[in-house]
Order: structure tokens, then C-alpha cells, then sequence
């Protein structure tokens, strides 16, 4: 394994954002003809450090070496220059275009700096498409393809800039097992050529099988870093999460009431064959926090979609309280006592150019309407009320939510979940996108809510987040639940089963 | 001690924004005061009346027309509706119903309205259905119904007019020509109705749930959805309040010229939109105001009229709408970035 040059290091990288410190001084060592993977949890610097490595941000401090001379990238274009591409986890490709535009969006090779030279355009392309050993034409439209082929595409597109690094990041989580053969076929292929390739993952066994070399990384530290071999699964875990464990104690001892919430067989079929959840049976109590934690795409989210009534092809029963809940609007759901906290504030969650308070009381507003009259004062009253229960820290509930940090829009959020009296509160990411100490806080009053008897369901991709917090871990992977297990359970066995395996499942 | 320091800071920034909130007010009073200065007659109590009698048929329209704004969409299809309405009023003062039973039916000045107002709240509603049902983008949803209530406009005279509505005592329509013409307590019956439907409008959207809804829906439809708030519903709501308005002023005019011709209301749906954005509607949802949009069309009447008291060619009163109009945009950009600032400050300084 001493055949493989360092082509790129990072010194001493330290990243500060505003509020956080990303990257502590991290030394890292990228080395050609080799896959060196990446491994941390969310939030332990990995994008980040990516996004510095492929010039999308810059360091604050420390220096990037390039081939042993000292490089500085102010934008991506210097990066790209210098041959680094960079694959993101959500694909930027264009659906409407061909395959050949795609991959040459923003370079397309030009006769007379104005005319798209189409031909040498499709030559190109097919050329790329020979070294990846993929038979794709050229001209198809984008959106023919599979999620696995455009991911190709994206290589491609990479490749067709020369790069001579690639950064993956989490490149398997959109694919079929056969797609993932395909790639991992594409990057031996690459590592052949030469190409220095970083890779990044959750998924452990896939790490395993197709690294050389690598590095965990941990609230912005590297906690390890080595060649491959002898590299185990609890040797990652132990590297990923330390001993130390983040703590949210219970304040009272766990009273668990009687079941306030049950999902039966609810099924979500995906397009293009398969199911995005599969099956899926839970139960909820009074007072409960049931952790459900998975990897992306494992299938958490549609399923809290399919609880809140967004997707009319879903199948399945779902009980509040031991009633049915037959409605099908999410109006009627949220009167059943279901509340909903997403994903992603800024699209689903709320409404930016609202006020504060006109998005704290939106779901809520039958409480304060007479006939069709809106009572301004009691719903301004109510909302004062939620702002001050959840400490939300604002100048004036009359300006725009979007003027808010992201803790606070989150806890916006929830206080307009809260304002509907729910019996269960079912929460996407309840900690995404907001700094340590909005977290802290919003996890206590997670913790305060199911002390008042709420039963509380929430997905995480946070291992730590999960392990801590829930009073139960429910474990999804490729659409179905893989695993359940009780507070403080080891964290290797939780990751095991958030594993999809894919060599023994090639249906999945 | 931190937050008088910042208040201070602020002073300037805060007034400029409340002038640039205020702006449509300040426009009009600017065009008040021009005309009243250089058109002689202009600020007396006729030409008044008269100018508000102008303006009150584009208001009606742009009121419908904010909300639709509002939730995001847009409605071309308000000028045919005009039409169509005043064709379908013409038609039943003057033909009645033929039940084709060998008898016809006639209808009274009241039955007659409502049926009017039936129509237009139909195309409206159909216009809803395609957008809501049919995810036919709402520009083209009116684009299309634009064309076919003109078109059915036009095949029910043959492209003629309608003429002589003046009503019969038999039927008990004398009162039709009134809707347009009477006065109440010294001011035109239709400007009541304008005052009417603008406080109704801007009472629903600013105290009832349903106008909470219609801004959730402009600001944000997912979230909006998943807040529960019943997106079809609401945005069936707003085309169907746009078709009523149309509806409305199809029956004013038909009774003030005591004639129904089927090219009335042509270009129309223009000066709505005209009147909404200068009123402060942004067209990409989510703002907008009631009483602005009325302020709105009052300018642009004022100054339509102001200049043709001048003598300026209607050539130029084209051109000078136009600037208005890019005008009022461009300040509207201005003030919603400096409105941002000044509560991301708040904000930060609240934080601190």
C-alpha cells in the first residue's frame, strides 16, 4: 500500500462558522489511486471538509497542499482547475437536458465561443461514458435514466473536467444493490487510472469492502486514520463516537401510560418498483420518546409522511388513542392529535414571510375564530404565551420568521405543532440545522412534553442523539423496521441494524 | 441602555421604511396635489364623483385580483368575464329565459343580478377546478377561459349588441338602469358597492382564518399544507371571489350604458393587475393588501383622468401609466429588502 503518492493534504484546517467551530485543526492526507474513505457522524465535519478540499468553502486557517505545493481556492472553479470534482449526495443535474448537455453544463465545448459544437459534445460524452464502461447514449434526456445512472452521469460530469480527484459523498445512498455493484465497478476503475477518489458513507460494511484507506472524523477532530487492513466495524464505531456519551437525562422517572399512538402495515409503494416503506407496525405511549433512527433514505421520513396524510397511494392503519384515524386531509389528522414537526423548516415547515406569530397560531386558528371571525387579540395573546413557554428569543412576534436564527425557527415549529394540543408529536430531524445550545434546549423540552404525557416519535440520523434521548430505539432500513431495542443499548448492534445488507438482500 | 442606542441607530432607517410602506399613499396624495394645482377643475366635488365613478369598476376587479395574487396565481380571465356578464344580464333583461316548453321565463332586476353574479362566480369556479384539479398552471387556466367567455360573449348576440335594457314594468326590471346610474346619499350606487366589497375584503383578510389562509397559501403552499390549511379549498375560494367581482362590474356597466356589448371589459384583467401591484401586491405570492390595491387603482385613475384634463394625449398616458407601474415594482424590491434588514437587525440585537 506504499504505492500510493499523497496528492493532497490538509494542515492544521480549522473551520469556523458562526457560533461553531467545524473543523478543529484537522490534518488530513489524500492519497492517489485509492479510495480513501471518510466516516463520522452528522455534524462531525465531513461536509465540511469536503466542501473545503473542493473549494466551495475556504479555511479559516491551516493550509491545503496540493501535490506539495500550497494551494488556495476562492471559489469552486480554482478547485475544479486544479483537477477536483466533487459528486454531492443530492444530485445537481438537470432532468430536462440530455445526458451529453449535462455533463458539459457551464464548459460546453464551443466553435466560435458561441455555437455548442453538439458533435464533439456527443464524442465526448461517449468517450466518458466507454471509460466508466457504462452504455448510455449520449442523447437521452436526464430524467429517462435511473437514480444509479445519473449518478454515473454526475461522475462523468466530474471527470470531464479532468479531475483527477473525485469526492463521493454518500454515493450508494440513492441506489439499488445492482447500481452499487455498477459503481463500485466505476471506482475501481478509476483507482486503476489513477484517480484519487474520497469517499463518504454511513453505510460501515460498504466502507469496509471498498477503501484502502481511512479517517473518522468527531466534532471536527480526526479520531483515527490508517490503512484499511484490520479495519473492523467496532473499531469504526469506537473511533466514530468515543467513550464519552452526550447526556439529556430524564428529569422524573419513566411513567409510561397507555398506547397513544399505533402505525399498522403502513406501506408506501416507490416508483419504479419496491416500497419506500415497507410494512411498517409501531406503537407509541404516553410519555413515551421512541427514537426511530436509520440512515438516508431508509425510509423514516415518508413513512412520518404517510402519518400526516401526504401520500394518497399509501396503505396501512393508523391509530390514536385506540381510534382509527380514517380521515385523509391533514387538517382532519392534526384534529386527531397529530402533529407533524418536518424535515425541512424552510419548505414544509413554515411560512417565511409570515410573522412569527401568524406561523405560530396557522394550524391552529379555530381556536380563536367565532363564527368566521378571528379574535386578533387572543391570537396574539396565544402566541406571546407559546413564545415565552418555549423561550423562543425574539424582538417582536410581528416580524418575519425568516429574520429568526434556525434553533429558534425551529422551536417556532414546534410551538405551532404544540398550539394544536396533540397527543403525539411525531418529529423529522427535530435537531437538523441548529447550533449546540438551540439543541440542548430543544431536547429538554422534548423531554418536559413527554413528561406532560405526549408520546413522542423522532427520526434521526444522530446515533448519539438517538441512543440518548429515546426511551426506545426503533431501527429502519430499506423501507422496514430492522431492529428495536431499549434505552441504552450497545451502539454498535443499533448501527448493525441500520446496515442494509446488500449481498444478502439483492431484491431490496 | 443597548436597546435605546439601537432604536437611535435606527430612526432613519425605520422612517425611510415607513415613507417607502406608505408610498402608494404618498403617490396619490402626489398626484392629488399636481392635478388640483395645474387642471383647474379638477378638486371639486363633481369631478370627483366622477373620477371615483371611473375608478370604482377597475377597483372592484383588482380586489378580486389581490386575492388571487395573493395566494400566487393570477386571473386573465376577468375582462371576458365582464363581458360575458353583462352579455348574459342583457340577455335575460331583454329575452328572459326560453324554457323551449313553448312559454319563456322572466326574471325580476333582483333575480337577474343574482343570476349574473351565478356566472361569474361559475368561471371562476371552473377556473379553480382546472388549477386545483387539474394542475393546469393558473396563467394558462385563464389564459384559456379568457378566450372562451369572450368567445361565448360574442355567440350569444352574434357579436351585436344588446341594446335599449331599460327594463319593463311587467317584468319588474325598471330598476335595472338604476345599479349604474342612481345615487344614494349623494354617492353613485356603484361606488357603495365598492365600498361594500372593499371593507367585506379587507375584513376577511385580515380577520377571518380563511384570509390567514389565503397569505399561508402565497407564502408558502407545502407548508401551508402540511399546517393544515386546505389549499384547494382556499384557492377555489379566491377565483371564485375574482369571477363575483367581474361578475359585478359586467352587471354596472350593462345598467349605466343601458346596453350589453360583448366586447366590454377588453384589456381589463391589465388594469387590475396594474392596480393590485401598484397597491403593493408582490406577484409572487404572500403580500399584499386590500386597502392598497384600492389606492392603487385610484392613482392610476387619477392620473388617467388628471391628464386627459390637461390635454396630454392618450398616447402619453400610456407611457406614463407604464413608468408608474415599473416604478412602483422597482420601490416595492427596494422596500422589501430594506424591511428584511430592519428585522434581521431587531432580530440580532434581541439575540444579543
Amino acid at each position: 500500500m506504499t504505492d500510493h503518492p499523497i496528492g493532497l493534504s490538509i494542515r492544521g484546517g480549522v473551520k469556523v462558522y458562526p457560533g461553531t467551530r467545524a473543523l478543529k485543526g484537522v490534518d488530513f492526507d489524500l492519497r492517489m489511486g485509492a479510495v480513501n474513505v471518510l466516516v463520522g457522524e452528522n455534524g462531525a465535519g465531513k461536509s465540511t471538509l469536503m466542501k473545503v478540499i473542493a473549494g466551495v468553502e475556504s479555511l479559516t486557517e491551516g493550509r491545503i497542499e496540493l501535490q506539495g505545493r500550497e494551494v488556495r481556492f476562492r471559489n469552486k472553479a480554482d478547485a475544479v482547475r486544479e483537477g477536483i470534482g466533487i459528486v454531492f449526495q443530492e444530485l445537481n443535474l438537470f432532468p430536462n437536458l440530455t445526458v451529453a448537455e449535462n455533463i458539459f453544463i457551464g464548459h460546453e465545448p464551443v466553435r466560435a465561443g458561441l455555437d455548442i459544437d453538439q458533435r464533439s459534445q456527443a464524442r465526448a460524452t461517449r468517450a466518458l461514458m466507454a471509460r466508466l464502461e457504462q452504455d448510455i447514449d449520449p442523447d437521452t434526456p436526464l430524467d429517462h435514466l435511473r437514480v444509479g445512472q445519473q449518478q454515473i452521469v454526475e461522475i462523468a460530469k466530474a471527470l470531464s473536467q479532468d479531475a483527477r480527484i473525485l469526492i463521493l459523498d454518500e454515493p450508494t445512498s440513492a441506489l439499488s444493490a445492482a447500481e452499487v455493484e455498477v459503481l463500485f465497478g466505476v471506482i475501481e476503475e478509476l483507482k486503476s487510472q489513477g484517480v484519487g477518489i474520497v469517499y463518504i458513507s454511513h453505510r460501515l460494511d460498504e466502507l469496509i469492502r471498498v477503501g484502502d484507506y481511512i479517517t473518522v472524523l468527531r466534532d471536527g477532530e480526526i479520531t483515527g486514520s490508517r490503512p484499511m487492513q484490520g479495519v473492523d466495524i467496532p473499531w469504526i464505531v469506537r473511533a466514530m463516537i468515543g467513550e464519552k456519551s452526550k447526556e439529556f437525562p430524564r428529569t422524573e422517572a419513566p411513567s409510561f401510560g397507555e398506547e397513544i399512538f399505533r402505525a399498522d402495515h403502513v406501506t408506501l409503494p416507490r416508483a419504479g418498483g419496491g416500497f419506500a416503506v415497507d410494512r411498517v407496525s409501531l406503537s407509541v405511549r404516553r410519555g413515551e420518546i421512541v427514537g426511530l433512527y436509520g440512515l438516508m433514505g431508509a425510509g423514516r421520513t415518508e413513512f412520518l409522511e404517510c402519518v400526516m396524510a401526504q401520500h394518497p397511494a399509501s396503505a396501512g392503519r393508523i391509530f390514536v388513542d385506540g381510534h382509527p384515524v380514517i380521515e385523509r386531509d391533514v387538517a382532519g389528522r392534526i384534529a386527531r392529535g397529530i402533529a407533524l414537526i418536518p424535515e425541512d423548516r424552510k419548505r414544509d415547515g413554515l411560512v417565511q414571510i409570515m410573522a412569527i406569530r401568524e406561523n405560530l397560531t396557522l394550524s391552529s386558528l379555530g381556536l380563536f375564530t367565532r363564527g368566521f371571525h378571528l379574535n386578533l387579540k387572543a391570537e396574539a395573546a396565544r402566541a406571546l404565551d407559546f413564545v415565552r413557554r418555549l423561550a423562543i428569543k425574539i424582538a417582536s412576534p410581528e416580524n418575519p420568521v425568516s429574520s429568526l436564527s434556525g434553533g429558534n425557527q425551529q422551536k417556532v415549529v414546534i410551538g405551532k405543532a404544540l398550539m394544536t394540543s396533540p397527543k403525539i408529536l411525531l418529529m423529522d430531524e427535530p435537531s437538523r440545522g441548529i447550533d449546540i445550545g438551540a439543541k440542548a434546549e430543544v431536547f429538554t423540552t422534548m423531554r418536559a412534553l413527554a413528561g406532560q404525557g405526549l408520546g413522542i416519535l423522532f427520526v434521526t440520523s444522530d446515533l448519539d442523539e438517538v441512543l440518548a434521548l429515546s426511551d426506545r430505539v426503533l431501527v429502519m432500513a430499506n423501507g422496514r423496521i430492522t431492529g428495536e431495542f431499549p434505552a441504552g443499548t450497545d451502539p454498535a448492534t443499533v448501527i448493525a441494524a441500520a446496515t442494509p445488507s446488500f449481498l444478502k438482500e439483492p431484491s431490496a | 441602555m443597548t436597546t435605546r442606542q439601537q432604536a437611535a441607530a435606527s430612526t432613519p432607517q425605520n422612517l425611510l421604511l415607513l415613507a417607502l410602506r406608505l408610498r402608494t399613499f404618498v403617490a396619490l396624495i402626489l398626484v392629488l396635489a399636481y392635478f388640483s394645482f395645474m387642471a383647474p377643475n379638477f378638486l371639486t366635488g363633481a369631478n370627483a364623483v366622477i373620477v371615483t365613478k371611473h375608478v370604482a369598476l377597475n377597483a372592484l376587479l383588482a380586489i378580486g385580483m389581490t386575492f388571487v395574487i395573493i395566494t400566487g396565481g393570477i386571473d386573465l380571465s376577468v375582462g371576458s368575464i365582464v363581458g360575458l356578464c353583462a352579455m348574459v344580464a342583457g340577455w335575460l333583461v331583454l329575452n328572459g329565459v326560453d324554457t323551449g316548453l313553448g312559454y319563456t321565463i322572466w326574471f325580476n332586476t333582483y333575480e337577474i343580478v343574482a343570476l349574473t353574479l351565478a356566472v361569474g362566480i361559475g368561471v371562476g369556479f371552473v377556473n379553480g377546478l382546472l388549477i386545483t384539479r387539474l394542475n393546469v398552471a393558473p396563467f394558462i387556466a385563464t389564459l384559456g377561459t379568457l378566450y372562451i367567455a369572450r368567445g361565448a360573449a360574442l355567440l350569444s348576440s352574434g357579436g351585436r349588441t344588446f341594446p335599449n335594457l331599460g327594463g319593463s314594468e311587467e317584468f319588474g326590471t325598471t330598476s335595472f338602469p338604476l345599479i349604474g346610474t342612481a345615487s344614494v346619499l349623494g354617492l353613485p350606487v356603484m361606488v357603495w358597492l365598492l365600498v361594500v366589497v372593499a371593507l367585506a375584503a379587507h375584513y376577511v383578510s385580515r380577520r377571518t382564518p380563511l384570509g390567514r389562509h389565503i397569505y399561508a397559501v402565497g407564502g408558502n403552499e407545502r407548508g401551508a399544507a402540511l399546517s393544515g390549511v386546505k389549499v384547494n379549498r382556499v384557492k377555489l375560494f379566491v377565483y371564485m371571489f375574482s369571477g363575483f367581482c367581474a361578475a359585478l362590474v359586467g352587471i354596472i356597466i350593462a345598467s349605466q350604458l343601458q346596453a350589453a356589448h360583448p366586447a366590454t371589459g377588453e384589456t381589463f384583467e391589465l388594469n387590475a393587475i396594474a392596480a393590485a401591484v401598484l397597491g403593493g401586491t408582490s406577484m409572487s405570492g404572500g403580500r399584499g393588501r386590500v386597502l392598497g390595491t384600492i389606492i392603487g387603482a385610484f392613482v392610476i385613475g387619477i392620473l388617467s383622468d388628471g391628464l386627459i384634463m390637461m390635454g396630454v394625449s392618450s398616447f402619453w398616458q400610456t407611457v406614463i401609466k407604464g413608468v408608474v407601474i415599473v416604478l412602483a415594482v422597482v420601490i416595492d424590491q427596494a422596500q422589501s429588502r430594506l424591511q428584511a434588514r430592519v428585522a434581521l437587525a431587531q432580530e440580532a440585537s434581541a439575540n444579543r
